[in-house]
């Protein structure tokens, strides 16, 4: 019931940001080592023993993905996902913010492993702070010639860039993620073919997320066997957990994959506050299906996960107490995905939209139970049928919660259909009042 | 609210809900113009510092195109929105038609395209925040900034601004403050209007920031307590029916009859037991 601190092992050093303190923790040691001791197809191999999977929502293996880049002299380019937009994560801006030579030093180790010699960092525009913070570190890092040609004296190359986001969910999906960085709308591609072939500049491309590029260094240094030792299974090392909603003490942990969910909601988290209970939680982001209270003893790992029906993804646990009403937040969270639908595939354009409404008429009293079959046949025709996961996004939670908790979206459209009533009635003068009393009795 | 109702009132707030529309986006287009073509440089006044930032970002990329969102965001900060003229200093510098840029600037939230003010409160109503009765702080600073007369400063709801741990809270101009609550509006207000710094300490990144509850504390719940439907479900009864006070109809007095529901509830039950 405790946390397993590797990543956030200094995140309470000050000035962990600044280049000085960071090599005196035996930063960019690992990089030494990964240019100068090793060669790029050993760091390529030690990232893919770890099993090191994505952080960032997909939880694809890393090293895999980086053994997908085309070999040979071309322009290839990584991409680091700091488009940390997902309703509940917050947990790559504390690695950004406090420690952003990790996230350089992963970056330049991935560059290793991919053979690229380009770089972007691409940020959300929300996080502006933490924007200047790397910004400032990546100046740092070229002044002790951690970047640009030669790298250590090595022939290893390698140039980075801080990319601001503008405000769009959808750049966080790889593909929209390029197109946003080639400067056009974020709208996600098809793929194939895929970034690692055809991506930024049509060149192959790694995107990898902030958390996973930081696990680098700690591999490359300590080697994937130590890595291995964490977690269960194929979910190896440890998993940075944010956990918000309805807790007493929300906040980021770091957790070793395969802990019991319930420890993490009430033993680190503190649990739902006095006198309430869990109802339900998104153990993975806004975009996970709800799981209840007979799934807290699962353990956290992208299989267990998948198994009970919903997905690790981010990590980002949001508990949901016994006190809120379901209807408003479902509302709310298809709000969400309907601003940031691009606009690009049907589905998910429309569907988000009716969901919306659909929500709204079940949130008024206006619907009767016909909307609701209607509303997760609409989420049914969503899921799959478009270029990214956006849509999907959306059609899984609403899809589960209508699914669990079925009674209380009836009950919801009762109770307000029964106020509206009453209001109707308040509303009523005498003369009508008296009429429609009147029409009552013949 | 009905759909039509929420549209007026989120139009009238400004909010994030609101289907808000670029300017001019009812207006036929004019077929018989040309398209703008990409502006000449030497005949644009573009600010030097303005030109100069441009083509510095211009510089960090293998394609110039790339540089299109940093660029509109120097020129948003130059001119406080992407206005037409904004736009057209961009074009010219990064050598784009203004058409292209303007469909950027259309697609993503943080560049302005309507001059709505130079500064910023993003409010985040998202999921997590939406737990911890964020609509009501929402709400609290809109309302007092429109009493105040808060003008140059653009306050919205947001999506989620990944600062969970603090919610509520609010972005001003990029610094995270937070938890906030509804007592928090006048003052936060107020700091705006003066220009100063808004809740020194308070923000995310400011020096020794700990959340309230860091310290064997505990997170604030909902500082409302849940509202009990004060109606029960059609067919059920009626606790509260005896407050409607409904007159006596016109008329000599007759048997005592029951009220009628005015609109079909879905059953043949009219809940007459607990009405006199």
């Amino acid at each position: 019931m405790s946390e397993t601190r590797v990543l956030l092992a200094n995140i309470d050093e000050p000035d962990l940001n600044t280049i000085a303190v960071y090599e005196r923790l035996g930063g960019y040691g690992p990089l030494r080592k990964a240019l100068l001791e090793m060669s790029a197809e050993e760091v390529l191999h030690q990232l893919e023993e770890s099993g090191l999977r994505g952080r960032g929502g997909a939880g694809f293996a890393m090293g895999k993905k980086a053994a997908f880049i085309p070999k040979g002299r071309m322009d290839k380019y990584l991409c680091c996902n700091a488009d940390e937009s997902e309703p509940g994560a917050f947990k790559d801006r504390l690695l950004m913010q406090k420690n952003p030579h990790l996230l350089i030093e992963g970056c330049i180790i991935g560059s290793i492993a991919a053979g690229a010699n380009k770089g972007f960092i691409f940020i959300r525009g929300e996080y502006s702070v933490q924007a200047d913070i790397l910004d400032a570190a990546v100046a740092e890092a070229y002044d002790k010639g951690y970047l640009g040609e030669h790298i250590l004296d090595s022939d290893h190359a390698f140039d980075l860039v801080v990319h601001r986001g503008k405000g769009a969910y959808i750049c966080g999906e790889e593909t929209g993620l390029l197109d946003a960085l080639e400067g056009k709308r974020g709208n996600p591609r098809l793929k194939p073919p895929f970034p690692a072939n055809q991506g930024l500049y049509q060149g192959p491309t790694l995107i990898n997320n902030v958390e996973t590029l930081c696990n680098a260094p700690l591999i490359v240094d300590k080697g994937a066997d130590w890595f291995r030792k964490f977690g269960e299974g194929n979910s190896t090392g440890t998993k940075l957990v944010s956990v918000s909603g309805n807790v007493r003490r929300p906040g980021n942990f770091e957790v070793e994959l395969g802990i019991p969910v319930r420890d993490v909601i009430y033993g680190l988290a503190g649990g739902p506050p006095e006198g309430r209970d869990l109802k339900c939680f998104f153990p993975g982001g806004s975009s996970a299906p709800v799981l209840t209270k007979e799934h807290l003893d699962l353990p956290f790992t992208y299989e267990a996960m998948a198994e009970a029906g919903s997905m690790l993804g981010t990590a980002s646990i949001i508990v949901v107490d016994d006190s809120q009403p379901l209807v408003p937040l479902a509302l709310r969270l298809a709000e969400f995905y309907r601003h940031e639908s691009c606009g690009k595939c049907v589905p998910c354009r429309e569907g988000t939209n009716w969901t919306v409404k659909t929500l709204e008429r079940v949130d008024s009293g206006e619907a009767t139970p016909m909307d609701l079959e209607i509303m997760a046949q609409v989420q049914h025709n969503i899921i799959g049928n478009c270029l990214c996961v956006l849509g999907d996004s959306m059609a899984m939670p609403v899809a589960s919660m209508l699914e669990h908790f079925r009674e209380e979206f009836e009950q919801h459209i009762e109770e307000a259909r029964a106020r509206r009533d009453l209001e109707a009635i308040r509303a009523l003068g005498a003369e009508e009042l008296g009429a429609v009393q009147e029409a009552g009795a013949a | 609210m009905n759909q039509p109702q929420r549209m007026q009132a989120a139009g009238d707030e400004g909010a994030l809900r609101a289907a808000r529309l670029p300017p001019g986006w009812d207006e036929a287009v004019r077929i018989d113009e040309d398209p703008a073509t990409i502006p000449d440089l030497a005949s644009v006044g573009v600010p030097p510092e303005l030109r100069a930032e441009i083509e510095a970002h211009m510089t960090k990329y293998p394609d110039r195109h790339s540089a299109t969102l940093p660029a509109l965001g120097a020129a948003q900060r130059h001119h406080g929105w992407c206005s037409p003229e904004a736009i057209d200093q961009v074009a010219a510098v990064m050598q784009v038609t203004p058409a292209y840029l303007s469909s950027v600037a259309t697609f993503y939230d943080m560049l302005r395209t309507a001059p709505v003010g130079s500064r910023y409160v993003y409010v985040c109503t998202s999921v997590a925040c939406h737990l911890r009765d964020a609509k009501g702080v929402y709400d609290a600073i809109a309302e007092e900034a429109r009493e105040h007369g808060l003008e140059d400063v653009e306050i919205r709801e947001s999506e989620c601004l990944g600062a969970c741990e603090m919610a509520p809270m609010a972005s001003v101009d990029g610094r995270y403050i937070g938890p906030l609550e509804e007592a928090d509006a006048p003052e936060l207000v107020r700091a705006l209007a003066d220009g100063g710094e808004v809740f020194p300490g308070r923000a995310l990144t400011d020096p020794g920031y700990r959340l309230p509850w860091a310290e064997d504390g505990e997170a604030p719940g909902r500082r409302s307590p849940p509202e009990e439907p004060d109606v029960h479900p059609a067919g059920g009864t009626w606790k509260e029916a005896d407050v409607l006070d409904v007159p006596p109809a016109e008329g000599p007095a007759s048997e005592p009859r029951p009220t009628p529901r005015p609109l079909d509830p879905g059953t043949s039950e009219a809940p007459e037991e607990e009405h006199e």
